[in-house]
């Protein structure tokens, strides 16, 4: 197994690595390794037995494990795609070797001519957003929840609060409820959910679960076992607004306070990051700051809806193989994308303008507003300008710049979205 | 159950295991009773993890003979007994004169306590060795036999030597009464049976004065004082700081700190909340605790990074009724030994409260030293840790350390088997997390926790349903078919 090369090595077999092998080898790279950590690919989409997915990759509807099978189905009779799982990788250098371990192979370290990371990402824990209380059992990140549930088949627990409104909360709301759980509240520090407006319709509102809104937990009771939660709206700055705790009965606390992108490696290996996607800085190839290094999906920055991973990914995939098959055109010049105004991130940050592609452009805005203007210029031109009736920061917008735009606009692009005037 | 001991130890903190791991040394039957299903499940496992140096206590007090001999001897037991330990040395900082002089009084106690090295630097010598401090310090105490530990792994070090050495410990086993007789201590009475002894030594912590009034000595009450810390992962703010940094200290302890870890992890705590009686387990956390202590910490180095906290958690002094340890035979309760009121410097003054009251028990037993006692512990396999060839080799004698089940913090299968089948093994999650650091990183046991949850489900042959997260009753999980509601 050791000393070998490869033309791409992917770290992880979540949708994100699997389908930028599927897009890798269609652009007929001949050696492509995918290397995942757990017992099988699929990434989180394994524990998402719910519907919902696929609709834009697949045309059709799916669950996550059915979305993870298509996407395993492209790649596992590949002769030129190998894949080993229960295999973790531990360290990649400058050279691209990747270190990695399993139980099968022991130790190993193998080069690539290029690499794509596809880590994806973790959830934010109750240290991280420093809830008061005690250190009971029964304090559960929703996904891990999700997890037991799901997977493995037990209960978290019978009386259930979710904090925060993130899409796994959501669904773990309903999830809690078919189980025949009790799901006390959900509560959510923003005046706002964080959730997708279909999580909201189908997961809290159609159960009848109470949703507190600018609200968080100001106590954890039970030393033992979770028995109970103090709530507390919040004010303006998120503080909790004294003389407004309740107390709420249950027996676990599941937390859906955000995802981050699992960047250690990225870290290690010395890509630059950026401060607010919290994911490496690319440009529209998903190309990071290390030549013939990609990264694409959730450790590039959180995505809401896997579909937009898998394509994030094809795009990875793609330009990967090129780069690694040595069919990667030169670019004319770098210019930057810089997010302004309304919105609070955009991928990629930078473009390398080459013979003209069409550039697709992923952005979060930093709080919801209805009827908005997005635009994008270069310099004082105009390239792209359209008014949404809805923007909400839990919903990524994609804007697509044809190519005959792209061409020539060699000064730094700003991308904004401001309300309209009325 | 009725068994038979020449001594019980109470409580299986630091200060009952390194009790333990002294009476182990002799040829007597030495059993130690802990309520919780791990060791160090109290006041041993959430404090500053300091071995002070040992200025502090007042000269001629038992805390400064105590403190000074313990911090000696960890000098020789971190390697005997692979310790983790980093003699880091630590500073007192002082913000004025006012301050500065206080720093001097502390001096010359610490030069009559036997401290030795204890020097005053300036403000710039102190930045020229931790450049994070802040720019405010006008100078510091410095005590370079000061260090930092791992508190658990210090009592399961004491603990493992002793089982090794044939002592025993039953853990979930709660003391329900002391059966006195005549004066004397006849038996231990628990949960799980009788202990029949003619020794107690009472090392029960925040609840020794409960222990020791079940013997019949009233002499004496422990008021639970709580101090609350804030942990950070160890990616942010790489070095920090190299050695802890007290502020001068005032008469409710020696304030909030900024330390480094043994792991490379960043903290800073304790403040001090005196709590009523009733709440000596209160380990909450609480919003005004965790503001003061990020703001006082402030003052020491500024640039603490908020932002990548990853856990808070509390601990409870055991602040006695006299000021000081308690240490030694009751007056009133014969073969009663009490080792009470060990707060602050009592991780320090372990090994020598140990010491001094193994002395005291053998010559009046008679017990001489095992001939065949066995020094140091099992190794214990530490996966990161290895070169890439040590690796290998492991993976090849066992593939189980092939797979790694904490990604934050690089834990194998194989170190979190071990850590369930070594001498006192892991019952719990939290256990598994204190002895091998799966589920300690920044994801606190996001993606490895289920899978840990299996690996104590397979090991120890129970339901995944009866894996608990540390404490006697903290199940984690439930079966679907009992607690459905839709089937109940």
């Amino acid at each position: 197994m050791d000393e070998q090369w490869y033309d791409i090595i992917i770290v992880g077999g979540g949708p994100a690595g699997l389908s930028a092998a599927y897009s890798a080898w269609m652009q007929g790279a001949k050696k492509i390794l995918v290397l995942e950590r757990d017992r099988e690919v699929g990434g989180i989409l394994q524990q998402c037995i719910h519907n919902g997915f696929g609709l834009h990759h697949f045309k059709e509807e799916l669950t996550g494990p059915g979305y993870a099978q298509r996407c395993y189905d492209l790649v596992k009779d590949k002769k030129e795609i190998e894949i080993l799982v229960d295999t973790m990788v531990l360290n990649i250098n400058n050279d691209k070797i990747v270190t990695a371990v399993s139980p099968k192979y022991g130790l190993i370290k193998i080069q690539g001519k290029t690499v794509i990371l596809t880590m994806g990402c973790r959830e934010r824990t109750r240290g991280a957003i420093r809830i008061p209380g005690y250190r009971p059992a029964g304090v559960f990140t929703a996904g891990a929840a999700q997890r037991m549930v799901n997977m493995e088949g037990y209960l978290p627990g019978k009386k259930i609060v979710i904090l925060g409104s993130g899409d796994i909360g959501l669904i773990m709301a309903r999830r809690m409820s078919l189980e025949g759980c009790k799901v006390q509240a959900v509560l959510e520090i923003c005046p706002f959910s964080n959730g997708l407006t279909r999580n909201m319709v189908q997961c809290v509102y159609d159960y009848d679960i109470p949703l507190y809104l600018s609200h968080t937990i100001t106590a954890i009771h039970g030393k033992d076992r979770v028995t109970g939660i103090t709530a507390a709206k919040v004010d303006e700055h998120m503080k909790p607004i004294s003389g407004t705790e309740f107390e709420i009965d249950c027996d676990t606390l599941l937390l859906s306070v955000g995802l981050i992108p699992e960047n250690e490696l990225s870290r290690e290996l010395g890509l630059t990051m950026h401060p607010l996607t919290n994911g490496p800085i690319v440009d529209q190839h998903r190309e990071t700051s290390i030549e013939g290094v990609f990264a694409a999906g959730n450790v590039v920055h959180v995505h809401d809806l896997v579909d937009f991973v898998s394509e994030e990914a094809e795009i990875a995939g793609k330009y990967a193989a090129l780069k690694a098959m040595g069919k990667m055109e030169g670019n004319v010049t770098d210019v930057r994308v810089e997010a302004i105004d309304e919105v609070r991130t955009c991928v990629p940050q930078h473009i390398r303008i080459g013979k003209g592609e069409t550039i697709r452009l992923f952005m979060r805005v930093r709080k919801p507003m209805k009827r908005v203007r997005l635009t994008v210029k270069s310099g004082v031109n105009m390239l792209f300008s359209k008014v949404l009736p809805i923007a909400k920061p839990s919903e990524m917008i994609a804007a697509d710049i044809p190519a005959a735009k792209v061409n020539g606009h060699y000064t730094d692009w700003t991308v904004s979205v401001k309300e309209e005037e009325a | 159950m009725t068994k038979q001991a020449d001594v019980v130890v109470i409580g299986g903190g630091i200060t009952g295991t390194a009790v333990l791991h002294e009476l182990a040394k002799y040829n007597l039957r030495a059993i130690l009773v802990e309520q919780e299903p791990e060791l160090a499940a109290g006041t041993t496992k959430a404090n500053s993890a300091v071995l002070h140096a040992g200025f502090d206590a007042p000269e001629g007090s038992i805390k400064a003979r105590m403190n000074v001999e313990g911090n000696k001897l960890y000098h020789d037991l971190k390697d005997e007994l692979d310790l983790q330990i980093r003699w880091s040395g630590s500073f007192v900082v002082a913000m004025d004169d006012e301050q500065m002089a206080v720093l001097r009084d502390l001096l010359k106690r610490g030069q009559d306590n036997g401290v030795p090295g204890l020097e005053i630097w300036d403000g710039d010598a102190v930045r020229k060795s931790e450049p994070n401090v802040s720019k405010d310090i006008k100078g510091a105490l410095w005590a370079p036999t000061a260090g930092i530990c791992w508190p658990f792994g210090l009592a399961l070090a004491f603990a493992e030597n002793a089982v090794v050495n044939g002592a025993e410990i039953l853990r979930e086993c709660t003391v329900t009464d002391i059966i006195v007789e005549q004066g004397a201590v006849k038996s231990v009475e628990t949960d799980q049976g009788s202990i029949e002894t003619k020794y107690v030594i009472n090392a029960a912590g925040i609840h020794a004065d409960e222990i020791s009034h079940l013997a019949g000595d009233n002499s004496f009450a422990i008021h639970p004082r709580k101090g609350e810390y804030i942990l950070f992962d160890k990616t942010a703010q790489k070095n920090l700081v190299y050695s802890p940094i007290f502020p001068t200290p005032t008469k409710m302890g020696k304030g909030i700190l900024v330390c480094a870890t043994t792991h490379g992890n960043v903290f800073v705590g304790p403040n001090a909340q005196d709590m009523n009686d009733d709440e000596k387990d209160n380990t909450a956390v609480t919003i005004s605790g965790m503001d003061e202590t990020l703001e006082k910490a402030r003052r020491l180095v500024p640039n603490i990074p908020v932002g990548a906290a990853i856990t808070e958690f509390a601990g409870v002094r055991a602040v006695s009724s006299t000021g000081d340890f308690i240490l030694g035979p009751s007056k009133i309760t014969k073969g009663l030994i009490q080792a009470a009121g060990i707060q602050s410097p009592g991780l320090t003054s372990a090994p020598a409260i140990a010491k001094y009251l193994t002395d005291a028990i053998v010559r009046e037993m008679g017990a001489v030293k095992k001939s065949d006692y066995k020094k140091g512990r099992p190794a214990q396999p530490c996966f990161r840790m290895l070169t890439n060839a040590d690796q290998r080799a492991l993976i090849a004698k066992d593939s189980r350390y092939g797979r790694v089940i904490c990604r934050c913090e690089t834990v194998t299968e194989g170190e979190i088997v071990d850590a369930i089948h070594r001498p006192v093994g892991a019952r719990t999650v939290d256990g598994v997390k204190r002895r091998t650091r799966a589920g300690m990183g920044r994801c606190q046991g996001g993606f490895c926790g289920p899978r840990v949850i299996q690996i104590l489900s397979r090991e120890l042959h129970i339901p995944i349903t009866k894996v608990r997260k540390e404490m006697k009753k903290s199940y984690m999980f439930y079966d679907k078919e009992t607690q459905s509601g839709g089937k109940a």
